[in-house]
């Protein structure tokens, strides 16, 4: 676990540096992600290593956002004059995405003959 | 014997007393989701924002304070971002056989995110910091944050924003998915992903692995083209 939890933690920061040095757009985890894979492809082993805490972690991404959540409480009085409308937005844009999202994927998929296997 | 009155004022010193509540209010979401027969809208999220809320406004405590506790489950999410490496790993051949649908639907699930809601809140008066907030809320939340600082929005709004959107995609996906008559796996989780981050990744990880893989992909490449849509779709409604 502590092997793990020590290579994740090493290509958040290999990612927080990146970002940072060649300052790009992205967020260094999301960079640190992108170097794991690589890692991962020049060591598979790496990949033995990182995987049960990995499992672990994505088991339970959910209460991760928890903390981030709960910041509502701050703009309780913002949301209370545009809540209704930034609701109905959130709501709308997030099904019609899924849903076309979906779609696209699908048809493209059958247009170019990629199975489902 | 101590009263009361003394304890709680020494522990709400420290970080211990918000840690521990929000572990046990997400266990309490995630009993409750369970004993629901896994019903999409009995969503643990929600239900521990909501019971986590409710006691900090009934304590008179600042979010601030609750935060320090917090801080040690939120700052977990920078390395469970880094271990979506290992399903990307596990999927890589899977995903590189499926490249031309992967980009054809993370455009159109990311323009129709960021354009329907800009449109949609714009259409109701509202603009300035509250728009600018909007604009990435489909993206995970440490690019959100990042996107909503550099055009003018507020990032703790963001923050909740990002959390409805999540909880929000969880709740519908599946019976909008079901509605459409999608049964690809591979295109349920990558919209959900594109759509809904984190929360909608978590929640297509519980239904099917293969899913759940393919919205965590969802979700990294959108973080990507998210920074760079929002703000230029943000200029048109400027």
């Amino acid at each position: 676990m502590i092997q793990a939890l020590t290579l994740l933690l090493s290509f958040q920061l290999i990612g927080e540096v990146a970002a940072r040095a060649l300052n790009l757009p992205l967020p260094g985890p999301v960079l640190g992600m992108l170097a794991l894979v690589s890692l991962f492809i020049l060591l598979p082993r790496a990949q033995e290593i990182a995987r049960p805490v990995a499992t672990a972690l994505l088991a339970n991404l959910s209460l991760l956002f928890v903390p981030a959540g709960v910041g509502i409480v701050g703009h309780l009085d913002r949301l209370g004059n545009d809540g209704a409308p930034i609701l109905l937005a959130i709501v709308v844009s997030t099904g019609l995405a899924i849903g076309v999202g979906a779609v696209v994927f699908s048809a493209v998929a059958r247009f170019a003959g990629v199975r489902d296997d | 014997m101590t009263e009361f009155a003394d304890i709680w004022s020494y522990l709400a010193q420290g970080p211990l007393v918000w840690l521990a509540a929000t572990m046990a209010a997400y266990l309490v979401g995630d009993m409750a989701f369970r004993a629901s027969g896994r019903k999409p809208f009995v969503n643990p999220v929600l239900i521990a924002v909501v019971l986590l809320a409710a006691t900090l406004w009934t304590t008179q405590t600042p979010y601030a304070t609750y935060f320090e506790g917090a801080q040690f489950v939120h700052f977990m999410l920078g390395p469970a971002t880094v271990a979506l490496a290992v399903p990307l790993y596990t999927h890589r051949a899977i995903i590189r056989k499926t490249i031309f649908p992967l980009v054809a639907a993370l455009l159109a699930g990311s323009l129709t995110a960021v354009v329907s809601a800009l449109f949609i809140a714009n259409a109701f008066g509202i603009e300035g910091v509250t728009l600018a907030s909007l604009a990435p809320k489909s993206a995970t939340a440490p690019v959100a944050l990042g996107v909503s600082e550099a055009v003018g929005g507020s990032p703790t709004l963001t923050a909740v924003l990002v959390i409805l959107t999540g909880i929000t995609g969880a709740v519908i996906a599946t019976p909008i998915l079901n509605l459409l008559r999608i049964r690809d796996w591979r295109a349920r989780g990558f919209a959900v992903g594109v759509a809904a981050h984190g929360i909608g990744t978590a929640r297509a990880f519980q239904v099917n692995e293969q899913a759940g893989a393919f919205a965590g992909v969802g979700m990294g490449l959108n973080a990507l083209l998210t920074a760079i849509l929002a703000p230029l779709i943000l200029t048109f409604f400027q």
